[in-house]
């Protein structure tokens, strides 16, 4: 059976592709959605605060022997930690300046970042082996599917809807939204919010980081990757509204089946099509998708 | 006695000759400046890159050891970033304000083909290691530049060809889309058909791509034996990686077109064993490889790349030349060396064609297993030895004004 | 004072290329202009685009088709591809006046990747080759531009022409108007002016000095490429104009100077550490250095002419507060 000229076994097969891809990039804009979304902060180190999740998991397996299990919890645990040393030394003194200024300052930083690992590691990258649980793979008939993508997808999603619980749903994520809306208000009423603006920010980096454990198995480990997808996961977000987390994972889901079957018609433009949905969204719908201010 | 006043005049007239020649052949500031532009900190740095300056200095030391000629020999180096308007800017500086006189290695077509203008223009010479597009001895071909270490036509009719023969004909190409990636394909699509194979379908994804698991999907379901991977560096070492994860190997083999050692010693042989490749060196070839890559190996701390072999060979080359005429005027110097055969560690009997193009033995290599190999680098099972005149695109097919049909 | 100060620059510039490499200088030209215009847009009218380099780049193309392809003299070149980039930032404008402050800026990166993916799949513009061998040819029919020195003449000539267009518009009513609606966009149209009119007219005559800009520069190299349209270029010279002063009029050209100087030298000399040093600068810059070269020099001034002033308040002489409003500006 074929539909628009594919084979609808092939076609399933990119469907399947799409989402899988789709949820990496869901958890990979989560982190970013998370610090604009509440601090107002553009963070353009994000992709560089992913590639250093792979690359610690990296170095953690090459000589310090920590395995991937071990690594998903405490890369993004030691990456965040990271982030907070950034958001108290530089990011706190561009409190209340133009939003402009904090993209500069990470900009920046992100450049350091891949700079300094070019230097030390080169380009061609390193390979990172994915866990022995996770080798091999299960045949659906349309395709093969590699486990270890199976358990991206789980992986990404947890964290997905647990992040989306915490912020939305619970007593700490409720605090944290009222403290970006009024900071003097909710501090006045005794919450330390500078140190709830640090521990976001951290939070945020950390999600980066573990999307960049997550990858590392998939692609080379190289000081390039973050810069690649840095703006397609800036493009997630602001389709999906830079002030929702339901937003950008909904967006990062739709955008990998999207690209997906870009790939299957006329795959010289997959890399090109998010940026065409973002200027149509952007001038039929400014908020995105599920923005809620204009 | 008269045979001796002959002789007498004879040789005051040979004096008088060369006297009169070596004062108008002369060393421009008695210096021949060497640059090397190439990519430092890129895709491609690891494949050129510092060792290709290294290569470049191992050259310039060995050759005022051993001659000890009249002229001192410099050398600058600078990143061009992969970015042609800065190499032509460096290059231009260079030739402008630094008076080099030679400019090489040049990775990056785009970058390789904007200084072969540029030296056209400035009447100097460009000796292109790294780069890889057939152009460069068709259509944009001139009389100041070399090609020297290898081509897309030279990797890809060795492993194509190879592939073929063993009995896989039908192929899939996965493409990088851009003016590389397709040229690298036609090149192999040609010799797949020449050669009695298929080709069934190609796939083309953006490049710099990351993912490429739904092109290698479509591979898959084509149903082809050889999937070719048109594109290079870290492009090829993810299709490889994401398609022994989706089960495409060993079922359908692999055939990286273009691949170095430093791209293999990044995969791991867990990954790329098996695949077939061609080169213009290797460094375990013979005694005389071995010898010239350890000491490589002991200033740059990782086996030389072909690139960085052809960079020692085309400079060396160049030197002699310059040592030989006695000057460094471009016009002089290029003769020089195309009347000389190139007979290092690098070449046998190699010589430099009218379209510029070197032409020297390639090999085919097979990627061993990890059992295998014995020892640090060793990668490669040496398959066959594809001959000079068989190795690169023949002079009748060539597009180049400077050919003489 | 003002115009001795720009008369002593003129001079200094028409005899620069005997004394620094000329290619050089026309580099720092281009960028200079480059970096006014988009300064013109953000400093002056409060708009950052993120996709400034599709402007530069798309006439730096344009104007390489037309001379190399179609052998239009080199002065018409730069006069179409200035049109060609306007006209395209009309457009481009449109479409992303419509949203203000980090949708705005969104749009225009968008805007500017369509456009890089444009040019990497359209077989006119040579892809990531680039357009090469553009022949700079004859000015008005008779001056060689292929003589250095003429050629760098002419990138002088454009770039003053540019630099006065912009310093005309921000001393100018309409420019009085812009900086109205940068401050207070929301009274700007309580008062009745048509502000997005006002900043699509910005946007173009932005777009249109950053397509000359990169006109000239293909001119120069005689080599249109794909970095010209890359959006790391559309962030360097967001770092010239913030380096060397956000606002100021001197501010982006002394930005770009010091930025081309830099990569120049460090690409020679420190190779791979570029990026790091590169990103050192930006942070630099962001946390300590806000006010950018010419900023910072600008306050300094201000802070000693009002020294005698201070000692006065401190002696009692002169009530605080407004010394107090004038230091802290």
């Amino acid at each position: 059976m074929e539909i628009f000229g594919v084979p609808s076994q092939a076609l399933f097969g990119q469907l399947l592709l799409g989402l899988i891809n789709g949820s990496f990039y869901a958890v990979l804009s989560l982190g970013l959605a998370v610090i604009f979304g509440l601090l107002h902060i553009i963070n353009f180190m994000h992709g560089a605060q992913y590639m250093l999740g792979a690359f610690v998991a990296w170095m953690a397996l090459q000589f310090l022997g920590i395995n991937y299990w071990v690594a998903l919890l405490a890369v993004p645990l030691a990456v965040g930690a990271f982030g907070i040393a950034i958001e108290r030394l530089m990011l706190k003194r561009l409190a209340g300046l133009d939003p402009l200024y904090g993209l500069l300052l990470t900009f920046g930083l992100a450049l350091m970042a891949e700079g300094i690992f070019r230097n030390l590691y080169g380009v061609s990258g390193q390979s990172y082996p994915a866990p022995e649980a996770l080798q091999g793979g299960v045949n659906l008939g349309f395709m093969f599917l590699p486990l270890y993508r199976a358990w991206v997808v789980v992986a990404a999603l947890g964290a997905c809807a647990i992040t989306w619980f915490l912020i939305e749903r619970t007593q700490l994520g409720a605090r944290l939204r009222a403290a970006t809306e009024h900071a003097q208000l909710v501090q006045a009423l005794g919450l330390n919010v500078p140190l709830m603006v640090t521990l976001t920010y951290g939070a945020g980096v950390a999600l980066a980081a573990f999307a960049g454990v997550l990858a590392a198995p998939l692609t080379q480990v190289n000081p390039l990757m973050g810069s690649n997808l840095i703006i397609v996961v800036f493009a997630v977000v602001v389709i999906g509204g830079m002030g929702s987390i339901l937003g950008s994972i909904v967006t990062g889901l739709s955008l990998g089946v999207i690209e997906g079957l870009t790939k299957v018609f006329y795959a010289e433009a997959s890399a090109v099509v998010i940026f065409l949905v973002m200027a149509l969204v952007l001038l039929l719908r400014p908020a995105g998708l599920f923005g809620k201010t204009a | 006695m008269k045979t001796s006043r002959i002789a007498l005049a004879a040789s005051l007239a040979i004096t008088g000759t060369i006297a009169a020649t070596a004062a108008q052949a002369q060393v421009s500031d008695n210096a021949v400046r060497i640059g090397v532009l190439t990519d430092m900190s890129g895709v491609y740095s690891d494949l050129a890159g510092p060792g290709a300056v290294v290569a470049t200095k191992m050259a310039i030391d060995d050759f005022v050891a051993r001659e000890k000629p009249a002229f001192k020999v410099e050398l600058v180096s600078a990143d061009h970033q992969n970015k042609a308007d800065v190499a032509s800017n460096k290059a231009r500086e260079w030739i402008e304000k630094d008076k080099v006189d030679v400019l090489t290695e040049l990775v990056t077509t785009s970058v390789a083909l904007a200084v072969q203008k540029l030296v056209k223009e400035k009447d100097r010479i460009a000796l292109i290691s790294g780069a890889a597009s057939t152009r460069i001895t068709n259509e944009d071909c001139n009389e100041n530049t070399v090609h020297w270490t290898y081509d897309t036509y030279a990797v890809a009719n060795g492993t194509a060809r190879a592939v073929v023969k063993q009995g896989s004909s039908k192929w899939f190409f996965l493409t990088a889309d851009y003016a590389f990636g397709h040229s690298l394909e036609k090149d192999a699509a040609q010799v797949v058909t020449s050669n009695g194979g298929q080709v069934i379908g190609t796939a083309r994804h953006p490049f710099p791509g990351s993912d490429f698991s739904s092109y290698l999907l479509k591979a898959q379901a084509s149903g082809a034996q050889v999937i070719g991977l048109a594109n290079a560096g870290g492009d090829t070492l993810n299709a490889i990686k994401q398609a022994a994860e989706f089960g495409v190997t060993p079922r359908q083999s692999l055939a990286g077109l273009l691949l170095f050692i430093s791209d293999i010693h990044a995969l791991g042989l867990k990954t790329a064993q098996g695949m077939y490749l061609t080169e213009g060196f290797y460094w375990d070839l013979n005694d005389q490889t071995r010898a010239w890559s350890k000491r490589f190996f002991e200033q740059h701390k990782r086996m030389p790349t072909m690139v960085q072999a052809g960079q020692y060979s085309a400079v060396m080359h160049y030197l002699q030349a310059v040592k030989a005429t006695g000057s460094d005027a471009a016009g002089k110097v290029m003769a020089q060396m195309k009347k000389t055969k190139i007979n290092d560690f690098f070449a046998t009997d190699g010589y430099i064609r009218e379209d510029g193009r070197m032409v020297h033995d390639m090999y085919l290599f097979k990627v061993k297993s990890p059992s295998d190999s014995r020892y640090a680098w060793d990668y490669y099972k040496p398959m066959q030895v594809i001959r000079a005149d068989g190795a690169f695109q023949p002079l009748s097919a060539s597009a180049c004004p400077l050919v003489k049909k | 004072m003002k115009r001795w100060i720009y008369a002593a620059l003129l001079v200094a510039a028409l005899a620069a290329p005997f004394v620094v490499y000329p290619t050089f200088l026309m580099k720092v030209l281009c960028f200079a202009l480059f970096a006014s215009a988009f300064n013109l847009l953000l400093g002056h009218g409060g708009l950052l685009s993120f996709g400034h380099a599709a402007y530069f780049g798309s006439a730096g193309y344009f104007c390489a088709h037309v001379c190399k392809v179609w052998g239009w003299p080199p002065e018409l070149g730069l006069l179409a591809a200035t049109a060609a980039a306007a006209a395209m930032g009309w457009v481009f404008g449109l479409l992303a006046i419509r949203r203000s402050g980090i949708y705005f800026a969104m749009v225009t990166l968008a805007l500017a990747q369509l456009v890089y993916f444009l040019a990497l799949q359209l077989p006119f513009t040579g892809g990531e080759n680039g357009l090469q061998g553009v022949p700079r040819g004859q000015l008005l029919g008779f001056i060689d531009l292929n003589d250095n020195l003429a050629m760098y003449y002419l990138v002088l000539a454009v770039f003053v022409g540019g630099f006065a267009l912009i310093h005309r518009t921000i001393h100018s009513p309409f420019g009085q108007v812009l900086k109205a609606i940068r401050e207070n966009e929301p009274r700007a149209i309580s008062l009745g002016y048509a502000v997005d009119r006002y900043k699509l007219r910005v946007f173009v005559i932005s777009a249109a000095l950053a397509g000359l800009a990169g006109a000239t520069k293909t001119l120069v190299f005689q080599l249109a490429s794909l970095t010209d349209v890359h959006w790391h270029l559309s962030g360097e010279v967001v770092l010239m104009t913030l380096l060397g002063g956000l606002g100021t009029v001197w501010g982006p050209a002394v930005g770009a100077f010091t930025v081309v100087l830099l990569e120049d030298q460090l690409a020679s000399t420190v190779g791979s550490w570029v990026t790091v040093i590169v990103g050192a600068v930006f942070v630099a810059c962001v946390l300590l250095f806000r006010r950018g070269i010419v900023g910072e020099l600008a306050h300094w001034r201000r802070r000693v002419a009002l020294l005698p002033v201070h000692r006065r308040v401190a002696r009692g002489t002169e009530p605080a507060t407004e010394v107090a409003a004038e230091v802290a500006r």
